[in-house]
């Protein structure tokens, strides 16, 4: 049959997109990242310079999507897929909009001394970094036990926020020169925090994909 | 794995339908055969009341002969068969005491091509309450063709030309007058037989949006070939192949994660 | 398509041939046609005035007409369609409904077998039957025989007729609840109205041309008749019997009456087109 044919390619362009879209936004926390290690100013910069390309991405995307639905009417495991790829789209977007905001508090800390004790804040990042690749992999294949244990690796995450939280306020109250720069990685540790929970979202999408099953706000 | 909420609420819903309504229609262990050949396979089904049922399924699937056995319309074609039971408020109309004029009264039918009769309007409408002789007096006549004229949603239409042939009136309106003169006899069951395949996507809508306002008063059983319809306008949907009930299921569900392999690839459009 | 080109070529060419030999085949019938009928009404329209469409025969050299004859005709018609129609309309709607058996296929072949026997045929068979029993030819024996041979004609096309009303049109009626009588009676026969009234048009049209049956059986007449088990005059014999004399009058009278029969068949069939143009 043609028509199913058409729709599976346009199934497929859809997911290529979107992993294109996942890769740029990886590519984005993976170098907000290191520019936070390394102190590198370029770095951040070109982090942010990259925005616009995933921006152009999530409207493309949108576009498709609408299509689809409008012009191929998908039922079942096809609609399914369309609807998670739509609403994974703008999750993938703020995920790179957090990573850009860290960007933006990199460039400010690179302006002044460092401060010695985020060492925790880095692990953070690549924590939730791993969790996001791990993410993509189980949506790309439709993995939803995957995609479960991605969410369980959330837990961890925030033990670490809060452990940050307590050390930055302590530093903070015990030495009163320090506090712009703490809030600072206190944000920053707030950005990564949320990443991760966005992450737990494309994950509960993947399962949705999967099992139709909606585990949202079911814990 | 989790339970998730809206499985639960929907297992909730259905089993509370279950129970609010006890099934208007029953089939059971149904064989069906033209001559040697056999249409249906052991059909088991329960048709809620006041639900709109659709049956869906390629073509030669069995869907039709499963509608028309609910009126006995098979009963006009030589050489068929019946074999298994289907119960209408839990009576056997297959039993031999089954007054067919009766059971036709009480399930109603549209056909897949609208057929009105050749006569007016009027009498169009009048006809199945002339031939049971169910109403009184001219007036009384006349008050329930504008009752059914009106719950088809074609009174304002027709009002001022109840006189005029029915084969003056456009498809959708025919089709909506042979709807009239199916509710004015007042049956409990509604069988429409792919209703809107003949017709533009307007006279469709008005079909479709009909079709859910009557739910509230008829069980629909609506046999369409349009997927999309079926999503539309009814509460369950039930998949037949080769003869075969596949699966019958909520139509949301259905239509988002059905039960069966073979469903999925008919409503995705993978068959065959 | 390099080997398209000469093909095509013949293709138009036996296209074009085709299409003049078909209407040249159409012209020379319908050339025939007119000339009849212009000769008929050429011949025949000197002879007819008033005196000669009410009054009787007369010897030869004092006028006459053909009043009785027309009369006579009219009167046969009638009784023909009293007989044969309500048989041959209930004939066809018993075929069409119930017919599907063998007794159904049976009385269909007897029916066409009918359809195709000689008039003349019918014409003795009404004359064994009742001119012989009556020892007298009579009006009764006339229309007997037009009857037989409107019967299988009328039967026919109502069945076809009945057949042709939409199946969905039945159902229609039978999922209301209507009893199979009732759906016969009330829709389908009305839906095939146009249609059998065409046949039985068509029917009368044809035995109203008929002469041998009506030798056998009305005979003739000269005189105004109103009796039925009198012999009965008819256009038809009326034609025969001057055609076949040795006096000019009486050919030229032939011919006035052929135009008359002419224009009565012309009648019936306006009437038939007036009854077949679409009502519902």
């Amino acid at each position: 049959m043609e028509q199913h044919r058409l729709l599976d390619r346009e199934l497929n362009n859809l997911r290529d997109r979107l992993l294109l879209l996942g890769g740029a936004t990886e590519t984005a926390l993976e170098r907000t990242i290191l520019a936070l290690v390394e102190r590198n100013s370029t770095t951040a910069r070109e982090v942010l310079d990259g925005d616009s390309q995933i921006d152009r991405l999530e409207v493309e995307i949108d576009r498709l999507c609408i299509d689809v639905i409008a012009l191929r009417q998908p039922a079942a495991r096809d609609l399914r897929f369309v609807i998670s790829v739509a609403k994974i789209t703008p999750i993938l977007e703020r995920i790179a909009d957090h990573a850009c905001n860290i960007a933006r508090a990199t460039l400010d800390l690179n302006d002044e001394p460092e401060l010695k004790t985020y060492v925790d804040l880095p692990d953070m990042g690549k924590h939730a970094l791993s969790m996001l690749h791990a993410a993509l992999d189980a949506f790309t294949s439709g993995d939803a036990a995957r995609a479960r244990q991605v969410i369980d690796r959330d837990d961890e995450i925030d033990e670490t926020y809060n452990r940050l939280f307590h050390d930055l306020i302590n530093m903070m109250v015990n030495e009163p020169g320090t506090v712009a720069r703490a809030t600072r990685l206190l944000l920053i540790a707030k950005h990564i925090e949320r990443i991760a929970d966005y992450v737990t979202d494309i994950c509960e999408l993947t399962v949705y994909m999967a099992e139709a099953a909606f585990i949202k706000h079911s814990k | 794995m989790e339970m998730s909420i809206a499985v639960e609420r929907r297992r909730e819903a259905e089993e509370s339908l279950a129970e609010a309504s006890a099934s208007k229609i029953k089939i059971r262990a149904l064989n069906f055969f033209y001559g040697r050949t056999q249409a249906l396979y052991n059909i088991v089904m329960d048709i809620p009341e006041r639900v709109v049922m659709a049956f869906i399924g390629p073509s030669g699937c069995g869907k039709s002969t499963l509608l028309r056995t609910l009126n006995r319309m098979n009963d006009t074609i030589h050489g068929t068969r019946v074999e298994g039971r289907v119960e209408i408020d839990g009576r056997d109309i297959y039993a031999p005491d089954t007054d067919v004029v009766e059971l036709r009264r009480k399930v109603g039918m549209v056909f897949q091509k609208s057929n009105p009769f050749p006569k007016s309007i009027f009498d169009n409408v009048a006809y199945g309450l002339r031939i049971n002789r169910l109403t009184e007096s001219k007036a009384e006549l006349q008050e329930r063709v504008e009752e059914a004229l009106t719950d088809a949603a074609l009174w304002p239409e027709v009002k001022d030309r109840l006189k005029s042939s029915a084969l003056g009136l456009s498809g959708g309106q025919q089709q909506r007058l042979c709807i009239a003169r199916a509710l004015a006899v007042k049956p409990e069951v509604l069988l429409m037989d792919e209703p809107a395949s003949a017709l533009d996507p307007i006279a469709t809508q008005k079909i479709e949006e009909l079709v859910v306002e009557l739910k509230k008063q008829y069980t629909i059983v609506i046999v369409t070939h349009n997927m999309q319809q079926a999503a539309r306008v009814s509460d369950r949907t039930a998949f037949f192949w080769l003869g075969k009930l596949i699966e019958v299921n909520t139509t949301e569900r259905m239509f988002t994660n059905p039960d069966e392999k073979l469903t999925e690839d008919y409503i995705t459009g993978r068959f065959g | 398509m390099m080997r398209g080109t000469r093909p095509k070529n013949i293709r138009r060419w036996t296209s074009a041939v085709m299409t003049t030999a078909t209407a040249v085949c159409a012209l020379v019938a319908v050339t025939v046609l007119v000339i009849i009928l212009g000769y008929i009404a050429w011949q025949g329209i000197s002879s007819i005035n008033l005196q000669f469409l009410i009054d009787t025969p007369k010897p030869v050299g004092e006028g006459g007409g053909i009043g009785n004859a027309i009369l006579g005709t009219l009167i046969l018609l009638g009784l023909g369609s009293v007989m044969g129609l309500p048989l041959g309309i209930a004939g066809g709607i018993y075929l069409s409904e119930f017919g599907d058996n063998w007794f159904g296929r049976t009385v269909r072949f007897v029916t066409d077998t009918l359809t195709g026997v000689p008039s003349i045929v019918i014409g003795i068979f009404v004359y064994t039957l009742i001119v012989l029993r009556m020892k007298q030819f009579s009006t009764i024996a006339g229309g007997v025989a037009l009857a037989l041979i409107m019967i299988p004609i009328v039967m026919r096309t109502t069945e076809e007729m009945i057949r042709l009303v939409p199946t969905s049109l039945r159902e229609g009626a039978l999922a209301l609840g209507a009893p199979q009588w009732r759906v016969t009676m009330g829709v389908v026969l009305p839906a095939a109205s146009s249609g059998i009234a065409t046949g039985c048009m068509l029917a009368i049209a044809r035995v109203s041309g008929e002469t041998a049956p009506l030798l056998f059986t009305a005979f003739g007449s000269r005189f105004f008749n109103w009796h039925l088990d009198e012999p009965m005059a008819s256009l038809t014999v009326q034609i025969y019997n001057y055609a076949i004399s040795p006096y000019d009058e009486w050919h030229a009278q032939a011919w006035a009456a052929t135009l008359v029969l002419m224009t009565l068949i012309l009648a019936i069939n306006i009437t038939v087109r007036f009854f077949t143009r679409k009502r519902f």
